[in-house]
């Protein structure tokens, strides 16, 4: 009995602490080395033999859940929303769909943002740190599904576009049905 | 010693210690709002030091009379007339507790009349956000270009009442000047109001008074209570577009200003940045304090909070800088000539 009432404790304990990376915040970035934009790889296909290596910390931001949300508060605050809106497109192409005309993979959005893509979309390069521009990756994927349901952000702390949680339904504004930053 | 406080000897010796404790207490009053709220605090404090002396006394006095029986057994005592007496006594103490708490009650419900008080004629309105960990202040104006923006330091006329307008735009903060007035919760979405007069001239220190995440602690303001005509003259000052840079270097701050991770977020009127995500740097070379009271405004604690401003202040929604040790002391320079 008491080594029964000891194992289930272990196991408590560890799926306990194997849960906590989900919420770490990274508070202080490391000062970037040098630029990690050129060895982003953004296609398969290689000119050479060599392969260019992956970033290692790409996917660090794609799995904590503070920087997702993180980057849903650049997203506002950035003006993303401006012309990609909450995901669904404008002036921009949507982000919540399939269609990702430069490629989904975090490096890849990541470039996207870095570089700047013909017909209006602006270099962010020298103008965010890059640790940013992987966290707004990270919530850019979200939008579409592609992160983990555990690491996408729900309620933000900022003023949102969506109902609150606690709206009762006649306060709740016609003609907004889906949630952003929820995949269904 | 923790080496994330290391800034805070700095910043008392610097500032020839305006924001003692003194001036962040609720026995210091400044108005007659945190007037009414000490007379209630020390009418509280002398019932409760009566009942404390009443309770000591009773404990002593019972002590004094009982007595210690060695060996016998303790007597058992039919006394009918004793317990009637002691029946009279819980019930009377009863009485007195109930009636203390509703005196205490009403003296509470009338004084949190009084603070409320709106009996202001011409008052002047200030509009106070709470961000997270900062407080954006503004002076709205029917004419737009008539109002004033700025962040954390509050400056009002000694004398005249102030209408505060509150709200924030993230989650909810609490206001709170115990020189000044009670405390006062800033809700998101939801515009709510109160007023106060400063009596005296001065600089009242303000705080965060409800938890609102990483940085709560450092959230502080002040209030600074000028002569009408100095407030005057401050306004006036406020509403120019920041100055042209004089020397060449300050030219090559803004260069490195509008040029960097600093145009993403900060406002400098008359120049192309205008974003309203953090606070408003118009005329950040005329405040006292930098990064919501926990700086003095120096060249040195300037470039320190540019550069890695995660380090003073853990989870501050400002990026670290890596800029080049020149463009640094440009932008430094050019932030110092921003009067």
């Amino acid at each position: 009995m008491r080594l029964h009432l000891h194992i289930a404790f272990l196991f408590a304990s560890t799926l306990w602490l194997g849960s906590c990376s989900r919420e770490d915040r990274i508070l202080r970035q490391p000062p970037p080395a040098n630029d990690t934009l050129n060895t982003v790889q953004i296609s398969g296909l290689n000119p050479g033999a060599n392969s260019i290596p992956t970033p290692p910390n790409s996917n660090m931001y794609q799995e904590s859940a503070y920087a997702v949300a993180e980057g849903q508060k650049l997203y506002e605050e950035y003006n993303c929303v401006g012309c990609h809106a909450h995901g669904g497109g404008g002036i921009g192409p949507p982000l919540m769909d399939r269609d990702w005309i430069y490629g989904s993979e975090p490096g890849n959005v990541f470039a996207t943002i870095m570089q700047g893509r013909p017909n209006g979309m602006p270099s962010f390069r020298n103008r965010i740190p890059e640790y940013q521009a992987w966290e707004l990756a990270a919530y850019v994927r979200s939008l579409a599904g592609l992160l983990p349901k555990g690491v996408s952000p729900d309620r933000p702390d900022r003023m949102n576009v969506k109902p609150s949680e606690s709206s009762t339904p006649e306060q709740i504004p016609t003609g907004i049905t889906g949630v952003p930053g929820q995949p269904k | 010693m923790n080496r994330e406080f290391v800034f805070v000897p700095a910043r008392f010796s610097a500032q020839a210690m305006p924001l003692n404790p003194g001036h962040h207490s609720v026995l210091h009053p400044a108005a007659s709002q945190a007037g009414n709220i000490e007379w209630l605090y020390w009418v509280i404090f002398w019932i409760l030091f009566a009942v404390f002396v009443l309770m000591v006394a009773a404990f002593a006095r019972a002590g004094a009379k009982s007595r210690v029986l060695d060996d016998a057994p303790l007597p058992i005592i039919e006394d009918d007339d004793g317990d009637r007496r002691a029946g009279w006594a819980v019930g009377s103490a009863l009485a007195i507790t109930v009636i203390t708490l509703f005196v205490v009650l009403v003296l509470s419900v009338i004084t949190g009349k009084r603070v409320e008080g709106l009996t202001s004629k011409n008052p002047i309105t200030i509009q106070i956000t709470g961000h997270q960990w900062w407080w954006e202040i503004s002076y709205p104006n029917s004419q737009a270009d008539q109002t004033v923006t700025t962040a954390n330091e509050i400056h009002v006329p000694v004398g005249t009442p102030v209408v505060v307008l509150t709200n924030s735009a993230d989650v909810i903060h609490s206001f709170w000047a115990p020189s000044i007035t009670g405390k006062r919760d800033l809700l998101p979405g939801y515009s709510s109001a109160f007023s106060f007069q400063v009596d005296r001239e001065g600089t009242y220190r303000g705080q965060c008074a409800e938890f609102c995440g990483l940085q709560h602690a450092h959230m502080g303001f002040s209030i600074i209570a000028e002569p009408v005509d100095k407030f005057q003259s401050w306004r006036q000052q406020q509403l120019k577009p920041a100055i042209e840079p004089a020397a060449s270097e300050s030219s090559r701050g803004r260069e490195v200003f509008l040029t960097h991770a600093c145009v993403m977020c900060h406002t400098i009127r008359g120049t192309d940045a205008g974003s309203r995500v953090g606070p408003d740097l118009t005329h950040i070379a005329s405040r006292n304090m930098i990064a919501a009271e926990t700086l003095p405004n120096t060249a040195g604690a300037l470039a320190g909070w540019v550069v890695d401003p995660q380090r003073i202040k853990p989870g501050t929604q400002m990026s670290p800088n890596p800029l080049a040790p020149d463009e640094l002391q440009a932008l430094v320079v050019y932030l110092q000539s921003l009067q």
